[in-house]
C-alpha cells in the first residue's frame, strides 16, 4: 500500500474527428484528422497513431502528413484489412473517432541535413515515407540530392497520384516510378523496386536510404543499398509489427530485444542486422 | 524495518480484522489443491498451501480489465480505475519477486495508471516457503527463495508463532491494528536465524547453472537445435503463460451493450505461443512456428526481461509452466539442455 498516484490513463484516446476523405483507391483512403481546440498533433515523421473506434479497437496507422504541413491537421492513409480499418473506410466527414500518440522513435530528420536523401518506399509504404518526404522537400535547401524511387504492383495501386506528379516535375527531385504489372495505359517502368537502382549513381558515404515497405521488400532492397556502398547504419526502415498498446506494455510488437513501438518502427539497419525475426 | 512476532494462535484473528476493513485474497483449497480467492472467512486461509495453479499476479492483472468506458451516441470516455483497498495474503516469495518485476514494468517508460493505482491500495503479506512445494520448483537457482523487499509484511513461521519482518509503514499499521504482536527478543532471533539457514540445505537447486548466468546462455543459444526439438512436441496451447506470476502481455477487446449505445474497452491476457500473436494486417507472421514462439518465451524468460529491468528476472522458478505443460517442456530441461550443450 502507498499513496495513490495522480496520473492518468495511458489507454484512454483523445475525441477528434475526421474533416476530410479521399478516395485513393480500391482499398485506400486518405483521412484528415483534427484534434479539438485546433491543438497540434505535434509529431516527428515516421511516428504512428493509435486509431479508435469505439466498440471496434484500435489500430496502428502511421501520420502519413508532414510534420512541416501540420496546422492543426494530420493525414493517415489507410488500407482496408479488417475491423477496424473497414469500419473507418465506412466512416463520412464529421465522424468522431478516437486518437492516443504520436508513439514511436521516427526518423531522425535532423541528423540527415547535408546529406544525399534516398527514398525508395514500395506500396503502402509511401504512407509513411510521405510524412519525409513532404518535410525534406518542405526545407529541400537543407539537403543534398533528394532521389525517389517507388513501387507498386499495378498502376491502379500507386497512391498519391497528384503528388507523384508534382515530384516528378521538380528538377531538384531524381523520381522513378515502377509497377511490377503494367496495364494497357502504363508507358513508365515495368518490374520491381529493384528494377530501378541500375538507373541510379549515389555518392555512398554521403547518402541516406529510407525505405518503407513490406518485409519481402527489405531483403531485396537492402541488398541492393548495401551493393551500392551505403553503410549499414546510414539505410533507414520502418518495420510494421501487431500492436495492441503502442506504449511499450502489451508484449505484441517484440523484436529480440526490442519494442517496435518504443524503439522503432523507424530502425537503422545497423541495429536490426543479426537481430532474429526482424526482417 | 523492524521484526516483529505474533501468535500462531493470532492469525486467524489478524486475518478475520482486516477482512472487516478490506477484501482478502489469500491461498484456500479447492477439488485440485489450492487456489488465491478472495476469502469469506478468516478459517479458509491455507498458510501450508504448496502452490496454486494460477498465481497470485491476477490480484494485480485481472483476466479482464476494463480500461474505459465510452458512450458511442454522444462520444464521450470514461478511465475505470479499481482502487478498492485490498490485501493479498499468503503470497510465496517466487511470486513476490514476479511482483516486483510487474511493478517496474508497469511504472517505467510510459507509467500503466491502472496498474499503479491498484498495485497502490494492494498490501501484501507474503509468507517464507521452509521446503521446496514439488520437484518442478527452482527458486534456489532463481534466489527467489526469500525475499528482503516488495512485501509490506513477511512472515516466517518458527513453531508456535510467526516472525513477521515489517516492511513498509503500510505493513506497520496493518500489523499494529489488526492484530497482537510483540518486538522479537533474542532467543526468538535465534530461532529465526538457526530456521532460515537450515533451510537452505532442504531446497535443491535444479538447474545446472545459477540463473543471474541465464542472460549470457541464453545470448548464446539462438541458433540452438533445442527450439526445433521441443517446437514439435509443443501444441501451442499457451498453458504455459496462462499460469506463469511474469508473463503479462495482453489483447485488447471492445465490447458494446445490447443498444450499441455504451461500451467498454478491456484488457485481457494473452499468450505468446498462440499462433496469431504476431501476425500483422498483411498476414505475414512474424513467428511463424512454435519453435520460434518458445525461444521467444524463453529469451524473454531468462534474456530480455532481465536486461531490460535491471535486477528484475523474467522467471523466477515457480514451475507452474513445467506442471501445466502436457508435453514436457519445462525452463529446467531447457535451460540444462541448452548448458551442457554449450558446456559452458
Ligand atoms: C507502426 C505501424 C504503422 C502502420 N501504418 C499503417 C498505415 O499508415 N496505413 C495502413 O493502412 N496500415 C498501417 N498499419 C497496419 C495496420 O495497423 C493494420 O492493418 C491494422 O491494425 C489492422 O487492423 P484491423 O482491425 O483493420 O484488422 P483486424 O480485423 O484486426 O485483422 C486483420 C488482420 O490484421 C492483423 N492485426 C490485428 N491487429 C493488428 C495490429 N494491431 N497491428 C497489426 N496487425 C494486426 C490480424 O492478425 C489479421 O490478420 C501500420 C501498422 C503499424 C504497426
Ligand atoms: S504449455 Fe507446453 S504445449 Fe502448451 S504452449 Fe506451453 S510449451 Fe507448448
Ligand atoms: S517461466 Fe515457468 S517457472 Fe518461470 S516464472 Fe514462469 S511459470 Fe514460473
Ligand atoms: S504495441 Fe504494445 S508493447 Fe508495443
Amino acid at each position: 500500500m502507498s499513496p495513490i498516484p495522480a496520473i492518468e490513463s495511458i489507454y484512454i484516446p483523445t475525441l477528434a474527428w475526421i474533416s476530410k476523405v479521399e478516395t485513393m483507391t480500391a482499398m485506400e483512403k486518405m483521412f484528415t484528422i483534427e484534434l479539438p481546440r485546433g491543438q497540434s498533433l505535434g509529431h516527428k515523421p515516421g511516428q504512428f497513431v493509435e486509431v479508435s473506434l469505439f466498440g471496434i479497437g484500435e489500430a496502428p496507422i502511421s501520420i502519413s502528413s508532414s510534420p512541416s504541413r501540420s496546422n492543426g491537421k494530420f493525414e493517415l492513409c489507410v488500407r482496408k484489412v479488417g475491423d477496424v480499418t473497414t469500419a473507418l473506410h465506412n466512416l463520412d466527414e464529421g465522424a468522431r473517432i478516437g486518437v492516443r500518440g504520436p508513439f514511436g522513435s521516427g526518423f531522425p530528420v535532423e541528423q540527415f541535413e547535408g546529406r544525399d536523401i534516398l527514398f525508395a518506399p514500395g506500396g503502402l509504404g509511401l504512407a509513411p515515407a510521405r510524412s519525409v518526404i513532404n518535410q525534406v522537400l518542405d526545407q529541400r535547401a537543407k539537403y543534398g540530392r533528394v532521389i525517389l524511387l517507388y513501387g507498386a504492383k499495378t498502376p491502379g495501386e500507386l497512391l498519391f497520384k497528384d503528388e507523384l506528379q508534382t515530384w516528378g516535375k521538380r528538377n531538384d527531385v531524381e523520381f522513378h516510378v515502377t509497377v511490377d504489372r503494367g496495364d494497357k495505359e502504363w508507358i513508365g517502368n515495368v518490374g520491381v523496386i529493384t528494377t530501378l537502382f541500375p538507373k541510379i549513381t549515389v555518392n555512398p558515404r554521403n547518402t541516406i536510404a529510407i525505405t518503407v515497405g513490406p518485409p519481402v521488400m527489405y531483403r531485396f532492397v537492402i541488398m541492393e543499398l548495401l551493393g551500392k556502398g551505403i553503410p549499414e547504419d546510414q539505410i533507414w526502415v520502418s518495420l510494421e509489427r501487431r500492436m495492441k498498446c503502442g506504449v511499450g506494455k502489451c508484449g505484441h510488437c517484440q523484436i529480440d530485444h526490442f519494442y517496435c513501438c518504443q524503439h522503432g518502427p523507424a530502425f537503422n539497419y545497423a541495429q536490426i542486422k543479426g537481430v532474429m525475426e526482424a526482417i | 524495518m523492524s521484526l516483529k512476532i505474533i501468535n500462531k494462535e493470532d492469525l486467524l484473528p489478524f486475518v478475520s480484522n482486516m477482512l472487516r476493513e478490506y477484501e482478502v485474497l489469500g491461498p484456500v483449497a479447492n477439488d485440485t489443491g489450492f487456489k488465491f480467492a478472495a476469502l469469506t472467512d478468516a478459517a479458509q486461509v491455507r498458510l501450508d498451501y504448496n502452490t496454486t495453479i494460477l498465481p497470485p499476479r491476477k490480484a494485480l492483472l485481472p483476466t479482464q480489465e476494463t480500461l474505459f468506458t465510452f458512450r458511442t451516441d454522444m462520444p464521450s470516455v470514461t478511465p475505470a480505475f479499481d482502487m478498492r483497498w485490498r490485501v493479498l495474503f499468503g503470497v510465496h516469495t517466487c511470486d513476490l519477486h514476479a511482483m516486483r518485476m510487474l511493478d517496474e514494468v508497469f511504472a517505467r517508460g510510459n507509467p500503466d495508471a491502472h496498474y499503479m493505482k491498484r498495485r497502490a491500495t494492494t498490501a501484501i503479506v507474503s509468507v517464507e516457503c521452509l521446503e521446496a512445494c514439488d520437484e518442478h520448483s527452482f527458486c534456489k537457482s532463481m534466489n527467489t527463495l526469500t525475499a528482503t523487499s516488495g512485501f509490506d509484511l513477511h512472515l516466517i513461521g518458527l513453531g508456535d508463532f510467526y516472525a513477521v519482518d515489517v516492511g513498509t509503514t503500510a505493513g506497520d499499521a496493518l500489523l499494529e491494528n489488526h492484530c497482537k504482536s510483540h518486538e522479537a527478543t533474542r532467543p526468538e532471533l535465534v530461532l529465526l536465524d538457526k530456521t532460515m539457514s537450515a533451510k537452505w540445505a532442504k531446497f535443491p537447486s535444479r538447474l545446472s547453472l545459477e540463473g543471474k548466468d541465464l542472460p549470457a546462455l541464453m545470448g548464446i543459444s539462438y541458433k540452438s537445435p533445442v527450439w526445433e526439438e521441443i517446437g514439435v512436441r509443443c501444441f501451442g496451447c499457451g498453458a504455459c503463460n496462462i499460469v506463469c506470476p511474469t508473463c503479462y502481455c495482453f489483447d485488447v477487446r471492445d465490447e458494446v451493450s445490447l443498444d450499441g449505445k455504451t461500451g467498454e474497452r478491456s484488457r485481457i491476457w494473452d499468450s505468446c505461443q498462440l499462433d496469431e500473436f504476431a501476425r500483422v494486417g498483411t498476414g505475414e507472421n512474424f513467428r511463424k512456428t512454435h519453435a520460434q514462439r518458445l525461444r521467444h518465451r524463453f529469451m524473454r524468460k531468462g534474456k530480455y526481461i532481465a536486461e531490460a529491468y535491471p535486477g528484475q528476472q523474467g522467471c523466477v522458478g515457480c514451475g507452474r509452466c513445467a506442471r501445466a505443460c502436457l508435453v514436457d517442456i519445462t525452463p529446467v530441461g531447457v535451460w540444462n539442455a541448452l548448458h551442457k550443450a554449450h558446456a559452458m
